[in-house]
């Protein structure tokens, strides 16, 4: 007697299903997809008026006013270091940069150095960019040839603000 | 005499193995960037950009992002809010930091995403209140720009 051995079949699964909702998946991850661009902060503490009353009998940091002026439109139109030196040329903010290197410098001592302070007053109407700015050249400088990052002022405050920051 | 050879009816089927192995490394990659934050919810707002900023490494326990826009008007959770109509909803938000086990404001991180036109005034109003409901670790976020 011989037995008759069935050929094994293919089975064949209908992908088709399957690859449209795939690709409705992907057109939606490609349509929803946006690139974000990278994000830094600039850190700020700003005590309370009455925690920094009792800090009152602390030695006070050695403090840089900053005095940011606004012209027409909210742009700067000059920058007053410690009520004497006025920048209004299109360097302002480097120029900023390299007084309060100076200061830093002439200070000395770099745990004095850590501690000194900015104070910002700055124009109601004067537009956030420019403040922006303003901090960053007070808090350093990028080295040129890609050296890296000089930081000069670690604590700004603002004048009308609680106690600063 | 035949002309034509009988055409083969067989149905030619391509592999379409690698085809939806690389569809599927496509849709991970898009999930995997995806951003549903509430970043996206303030596209109009346009950060001002600078080298110095220092881009957040950890992510703080609570943080409360506040979008300002050059009118004034704070984006807080996809709503636009008055500043001077904020204390409830900040209130809420240290109350929430408290349930979670933050009971000091003071460790509440405020992250201030304003438009770069907007008058600085404004943003100080802004910081004013916040200090009202007693928070005060605040960081100003700005575009980071690697080459400056």
């Amino acid at each position: 007697m011989q037995m008759s051995i069935s050929d094994p079949e293919e089975i064949k699964i209908n992908m088709t299903a399957m690859i449209d909702i795939v690709f409705q998946l992907l057109v939606f991850f490609i349509m929803t997809f946006k690139v974000v661009a990278m994000e830094g902060d600039f850190n700020i503490k700003m005590p309370l008026a009455s925690e920094s009353a009792d800090s009152l009998d602390e030695e006070l940091p050695d403090l840089i006013t900053v005095r940011l002026d606004a012209g027409e439109n909210g742009n700067i139109s000059s920058i007053t270091v410690d009520d004497s030196e006025i920048l209004r040329e299109a360097t302002m903010f480097s120029d900023l940069t390299s007084i309060v290197e100076e200061r830093l410098a002439a200070e000395g001592d770099p745990e004095r150095t850590s501690e000194t302070e900015v104070e910002f007053d700055i124009a109601y109407n004067l537009k956030y960019s420019y403040t922006v700015k303003a901090i960053a050249a007070v808090s350093g400088k990028v080295l040129p040839d890609g050296e890296g990052i000089k930081t000069l002022i670690k604590k700004v405050k603002f004048k009308d603000v609680g106690n600063g920051f | 005499m035949r002309l034509f050879k009988k055409k083969s009816t067989e149905i030619l089927e391509g592999d379409l193995t690698p085809m939806i192995d690389m569809t599927f490394q496509l849709i991970a990659f898009f999930m995997l960037l995806i951003n549903f934050s509430e970043v996206d919810r303030a596209e109009e707002i346009l950060l001002p950009s600078s080298a110095l900023a220092v881009p957040p490494v950890v992510r703080p326990d609570y943080q409360i992002i506040l979008n300002l826009e050059p009118s004034g008007e704070v984006v807080f959770e996809g709503l636009k809010n008055d500043i001077d109509l904020l204390n409830p909803l900040l209130s809420r938000q240290v109350d929430a930091a408290a349930r979670e086990g933050i009971r000091d404001p003071a460790d509440i991180a405020v992250i201030i995403r304003s438009h770069k036109d907007t008058p600085t005034g404004i943003v100080q109003e802004l910081i004013a209140k916040c200090q009202e409901s007693e928070l005060q670790s605040f960081s100003l976020r700005v575009k980071d720009r690697i080459n400056p």
